[in-house]
């Protein structure tokens, strides 16, 4: 292990590098390679990177740096590659037909607010705009967490009981560009976590089927239904691939979400991303000022942790959720898909959006705190509430 | 529940000869240009060096392969989305590279594919000259979805979404592509079977990018009877309107078959999407002996070495 100081751009460079160099005696690592502000740094780490067996291919559009990704996945090597806001949503059609590919391509997003106006500053719409992809998506709250569950998506994604792409986030600027100790592990131990890549449907003249022709209905319906139980299995293979990480790397990855203070909560806040990290101080003064208040960080959004989510507020009367993305017409997504999670189920919950940090404002304690104070005082739920307009 | 990985190989084999790439049961239209170059292209490619993975865009030639999980190509095919074949087929053969895998990565795709929907990735996979073969079959519409215009229709030709007839000429794709000085450009005609052999078994064993256009009547969206296919086709080389020629290294060129004068009048009266009147044929005629003398004096001046 090395622990240096380095950007959340960095940590992801390096450890989508170190992954694709640990597939050398396989059949290597192939990406497509498009810049956009914030995630340039990550691309630009790989095109330098001297892999065994590998090439990163600088393509014309993120659309096609996808397209790179599927032909050489299907070929049986390892693939990754990054993007970010329009980048990322020019790439959607190869990015769904990656996960209709059922490839375990690596993506990392910095989340950037979509345009235009164009607006490099951190919103996760972008990421989200792919949540109805067959795509395991992650949210990042540390550079750290980055490298990490960069690291852990490969492994689950290659899992022959998952394969399926996965989406890393983190928040542009606020982790893409700032620099935070970060362990960066070493090439052995990640070639020891990470098996050589065996496709099982790899493309070959021994297996010389064709791939994406036609399909009737039934066919194609069977398809997703398989696609469906592979996101049933992944929190059991995911907490497989967390053990042996911790195994090998001496650290936690963490869980799918991670709660603080939740047991004897009344109310608690679901955040995400760096966020968190500002939430969870805020918390432990109020817990010293005697209120019971909790969090819970989510990290994995795709497929969303619904039960363990309800059971973390099973003690909650009150559930507030900072959302820094808005869906068109509805509110937050976050807070959209727990509240179908507790529909039925915890009808006497009140869950209460809050717009928090949409396109790229700063997120200061004190809009946080004005949160707080907001949920403390609410009998009933209302709209989703937007914070930090100033204008 | 079964992915196509679960498909057993030998379920999808129906007896047929060796050299067939594109089975029988495949349900093309009767008279298909791209059908014929398709069983021409597996008479051509038969040694190990030459066994060919097919990456194709959405279009005729995917239909082709029928219904999962069956497929009618005996070949390994895989589906690309319409505009970005030519990244997918750079990875697939960047990691064939990598790993010295025997065999020809074809991308084989429509004009649709290829003039519009996939120009940019086309273009940038010829600037970093990738190194698989790039064959575009030009049926001059969008013919899996009923006939309507591309950037390939001919002017005056009457599609579906140009009810009046083309305004526009088409593009001249090959100038395009030599453009890009890629290794090798070359247009390429089913009714010249010898000259579309050595041309793909040349094209087989180089380097590179290497891009082949070839004229494929679509019977359905051209009006034309389907028996006529190969005379069309060989009209359109003997008039001047589809020379056969070869750039190399977009500088060096070839002509592989001179007009021999033929009128180019017998073309259009073959095809009722050409509307009477639609197509003033003196200004075809004037324009297919400009071009054929443009290519030609190109091959007098810039000509390709003998043993390109």
């Amino acid at each position: 292990m090395t622990l240096e100081v380095v950007t959340g751009n960095h940590a992801a460079g390096y450890a989508l590098s170190a992954a694709g160099e640990a597939n050398r005696d396989a059949r290597g690592i192939c990406a497509g390679a498009y810049p956009i502000t914030p995630q340039t740094e990550i691309i630009e780490y790989a095109r330098k990177y001297k892999f065994t067996k590998g090439r990163i291919v600088p393509v014309e559009s993120e659309h096609s740096a996808m397209g790179v990704c599927i032909g050489a996945s299907m070929a049986g090597a390892r693939s990754f590659t990054a993007s970010a806001a329009n980048g990322l949503s020019y790439m959607t059609e190869n990015i769904f037909t990656a996960g209709y590919y059922r490839l375990p391509i690596v993506l990392v997003c910095v989340n950037r607010t979509m345009g235009p106006p164009w607006n490099i500053w951190a919103d996760q719409g972008d990421a989200l705009l792919m949540r109805d992809a067959s795509l395991i998506q992650f949210f990042c709250e540390t550079n750290q967490e980055v490298a990490d569950t960069i690291l852990l998506s490969f492994r689950l994604a290659e899992d022959h009981r998952i394969l399926m792409p996965a989406l890393v986030s983190m928040d542009a600027f606020i982790m893409s560009h700032t620099l935070m100790n970060t362990d960066l592990p070493e090439q052995e131990q990640v070639d020891q976590y990470l098996p050589n890549l065996d496709l099982p449907h790899v493309l070959t003249h021994e297996h010389p089927v064709c791939i994406g022709g036609l399909a009737w209905p039934q066919e194609t319906l069977s398809m997703r239904v398989d696609t469906h139980e592979a996101f049933e299995r992944i929190p059991e293979v995911y907490d497989e691939c967390r053990a042996e990480f911790q195994k090998i790397f001496g650290r936690d990855v963490g869980g799918p979400f991670t709660t603080f203070e939740t047991e004897d909560a009344d109310t608690i806040f679901i955040t995400s991303g760096s966020i968190a990290t500002t939430t969870r101080e805020l918390i432990k003064a109020r817990r010293k000022a005697g209120e019971k208040i909790g969090m819970i960080k989510v990290k994995m959004y795709r497929p969303f942790p619904e039960e363990g989510l309800l059971d973390a507020c099973k003690n909650a009367k009150k559930v507030g959720v900072l959302d820094r993305n808005y869906a068109g017409g509805l509110g937050g997504l976050f807070w959209h898909d727990f509240r179908a999670a507790a529909q039925g189920k915890r009808d006497d919950l009140l869950i209460q959006d809050y717009l928090i940090g949409v396109c790229g404002g700063d997120v200061t304690p004190d809009l946080i705190e004005e949160v707080f104070d907001d949920l403390s005082q609410r009998v009933e739920a209302d709209k989703p509430v937007w914070k930090g307009i100033e204008l | 529940m079964s992915i196509a990985t679960d498909i057993p190989v030998e379920g999808a084999q129906i007896a047929c000869s060796e050299e067939c790439i594109m089975r029988p049961g495949n349900t093309n239209c009767g008279g298909c240009g791209m059908s014929v170059a398709l069983t021409m292209i597996g008479r051509i490619l038969k040694e190990e060096s030459e066994k060919a993975t097919f990456v194709i865009p959405a279009c005729c030639g995917i239909v082709t392969a029928g219904g999962y999980p069956t497929s009618a190509y005996n070949a390994p095919v895989l589906g690309a989305t319409f505009g970005s074949s030519p990244a997918f087929a750079t990875g697939y053969a960047t990691v064939r590279d990598l790993n010295e895998d025997p065999g020809q990565v074809i991308n084989w795709a429509g004009d649709g594919g290829t003039y519009d929907i996939g120009m940019a990735t086309l273009s940038a996979a010829a600037e970093r000259n990738e190194n698989f073969m790039y064959m575009c079959y030009d049926n001059e519409i969008y013919g899996n979805t009923g006939g309507q215009r591309s950037s390939a229709t001919p002017v005056g030709a009457r599609t579906s979404t140009t009810p009046y007839g083309k305004n526009a000429s088409k593009k001249d794709i090959v100038s395009i592509m030599a453009a890009h000085g890629i290794p090798y450009a070359a247009t390429l005609s089913v009714a010249h079977p010898e000259d579309f052999a050595t041309k793909l078994k040349k094209a087989c064993h180089m380097k590179g990018f290497r891009f082949m256009l070839i004229h494929s009547p679509c019977p359905t969206g051209w009006k034309s009877d389907p028996a006529e296919t190969v005379n069309l086709v060989r009209i359109a080389v003997r008039s001047g309107l589809f020379p056969l020629y070869e750039v190399f290294d977009g500088k060096r060129y070839r002509v592989n078959d001179a007009p021999d004068g033929t009128d180019p009048s017998e073309y259009y009266q073959g095809q009722r999407r050409f509307p009477s009147g639609a197509v003033d044929l003196d200004v075809v005629r004037t324009e297919c002996k400009e071009n054929s003398e443009r290519i030609m004096r190109c091959a007098e001046c810039w000509p390709a070495a003998e043993d390109e």
